[in-house]
């Protein structure tokens, strides 16, 4: 059994079953524990965490949550399962309000205990509350990232995961996610992201993993990381200019 | 003018009811299943045999037609409609689903259509049968326009479904998860629904409504094992015109159809009546290919 909260142990997974585009990745994260995973494009960041929610099949090797095997699981039972997902794009139904995106957030529990959730959602993220019955088309990308976290954290999740949650943003909204992330560390959630922007990731997370072609290349702490020349010189240089 | 318009209010709400389960159907499964339109002809089917096996007629109820037994064959066939649906959903279409050609599965349905018919014609015959042979003398309602109870009773039974279709939609947590799925399912299964049940909800009530539909369609007209086949395109056209996936789109779209089809008579022959629905269906796909309610975010969703 694993000593970490969470651990992914040479994971392949793909869109196709004989395309494999996770060749064995291995990574785990702590309990309250920031960890970011960086690579060039194509290097299969996004498939590995659509592979840990079960967006994507897993060919071989296992995923375990506070030692429990979730290799497996379909995708709708890894919400209640302590695990949460943020794509990078469609992260919120837009033709629903942004009550109802909610509400959808805690379709795992009973109707009392997710209607409570949800209002816990509202004192955590106030913003939301002026947009409760509005369409979630309505709101800015800082907003639905916002909408989406929240909703994310509605089964109170180990893990959140999230698909590049600083796209799109302007450099302000960035820090102010990033800084919401920091905090929910701090009250104990392990959070594993995806970056482009590795710079301002790897300022606030803990460890990063660097992934490249489908599989690990380096990793360690995030501070030791950003000081290292092969990682500036490709990765960091790399995200940098995309910026 | 006025008989015309409430014609075509009539097979319009008919089409609506049937074009409603179409449209549930194609924004949650993503295809156009041709199969529907024969839940219409199986309901109704299904409702005759249900009234055959309750026995001899019990008395009309007031100026109707037909008495307790059509409601409750109504109920029966509803049932039986949507066991057939999930029947043909775990044999055909779920094996299908998600196959890299989408054309398979929509020829497919067409494969089912033709069969639930000849099941249809070889149990009960191809002759023209009727719920009730009861003679029902016409109310007026205005100068020029006279309606059957009957047809009050098919407008009080689609005006219900309808609403109560909306108010499951909106206010229950079912409804909110088959918008979901309709709108993104694999944020929907992120947000831990199982997409599974919805669609087997969807399904029944899909099934639930063609059947109502099919059970007023030989209330006001007659039962034949055709009746689906020739709503079929005009099924298609409300769902369009109204917008894939959009349920007040659907009914809107019935009404436009049906009126459409009733009026033409004042300006074309009554033998290209038809033709009318394409017309409107042409029009909107080259004006606004969305349909009238449908946003961009759906047509993108093929």
């Amino acid at each position: 059994m694993s000593s970490h909260l969470f651990e992914a142990r040479d994971v392949v997974a793909g869109y196709r079953p004989d395309l494999p585009i996770i060749q064995g990745v291995s990574m785990h994260v702590d309990k309250a524990e920031m960890v970011t995973i960086i690579g060039p494009n194509g290097a299969g960041k996004s498939t590995m965490i659509k592979a840990i929610a079960g967006v994507l099949p897993i060919s071989s090797g296992s995923v375990t949550l506070a030692g429990k095997d979730i290799t497996h699981l379909p995708t709708h039972a890894m919400a209640a399962s302590s695990i949460a997902y943020v794509p990078q794009t469609e992260n919120v139904f837009t033709s629903l309000t942004i009550n109802e995106n909610l509400l959808l957030g805690a379709s795992s529990m009973p109707k009392p205990k997710a209607l409570e959730q949800v209002s816990k959602a509202y004192d955590k993220f106030p913003a939301l509350k002026d947009y409760r019955d509005k369409k979630a088309k309505v709101l800015s990308g800082g907003q639905r990232q916002m909408l989406a976290v929240a909703r994310a954290l509605l089964t109170d999740p180990h893990l959140i995961m999230l698909d590049e949650p600083s796209a799109g943003l302007s450099p302000l909204m960035v820090s102010d996610v990033f800084a919401r992330l920091r905090e929910l560390v701090e009250s104990g959630v392990s959070v594993l992201m995806v970056e482009q922007n590795a710079k301002a990731a790897m300022r606030v997370s803990h460890r990063t993993y660097v992934l490249a072609e489908g599989r690990n290349r380096v990793d360690g702490p995030s501070s030791a990381l950003a000081e290292d020349p092969e990682v500036i010189a490709i990765y960091l240089g790399a995200g940098g200019r995309k910026r | 003018m006025l008989q015309a318009l409430a014609d075509g209010i009539l097979t319009g709400s008919i089409i609506a009811l049937g074009a409603i389960g179409l449209t549930l159907t194609m924004g949650i499964l993503r295809f156009a299943n041709f199969a529907h339109a024969e839940m219409i002809t199986w309901g109704a089917y299904m409702a005759l045999g249900a009234m055959a096996i309750m026995g001899p007629f019990m008395a009309p109820l007031g100026a109707l037609s037909f008495g307790l037994p059509l409601i409750i064959a109504m109920v029966i066939a509803a049932g039986l409609t949507s066991v057939l649906a999930l029947m043909i959903d775990y044999l055909v279409f779920r094996p299908l689903h998600g196959r890299p050609n989408d054309m398979t599965i929509v020829f497919s349905s067409f494969g089912v259509s033709l069969l639930v018919r000849m099941v249809v014609l070889l149990i009960f015959g191809g002759s023209a049968q009727y719920y009730s042979n009861t003679l029902q003398i016409a109310v007026p309602l205005a100068p020029g326009l006279r309606v059957l109870p009957d047809q009050i009773f098919v407008l009080g039974v689609t005006i219900v479904s309808v609403v109560s279709l909306h108010f499951f939609l909106q206010r229950t947590r079912l409804g909110l998860a088959m918008r979901a799925l309709a709108e993104n399912p694999t944020l929907a299964r992120v947000n831990g629904i199982d997409t599974r049940v919805v669609i087997r909800w969807t399904w029944v009530i899909g099934a639930s409504l063609a059947s109502v539909a099919g059970v007023l369609y030989g209330l006001t007209v007659q039962l034949r094992p055709e009746i689906g086949f020739h709503l079929l395109l005009p099924l298609f056209a409300a769902v369009i015109i109204g917008g894939v996936g959009n349920v007040f789109g659907a009914v809107v779209g019935g009404l436009i159809v049906g009126l459409a089809e009733s009026l033409s008579v004042f300006v074309i022959p009554p033998s290209y009546k038809l033709a009318v629905p394409f017309i409107i269906l042409l029009i909107v796909l080259y004006v606004r290919p969305t349909g009238i309610f449908g946003s961009t975010h759906n047509a993108g969703a093929k």
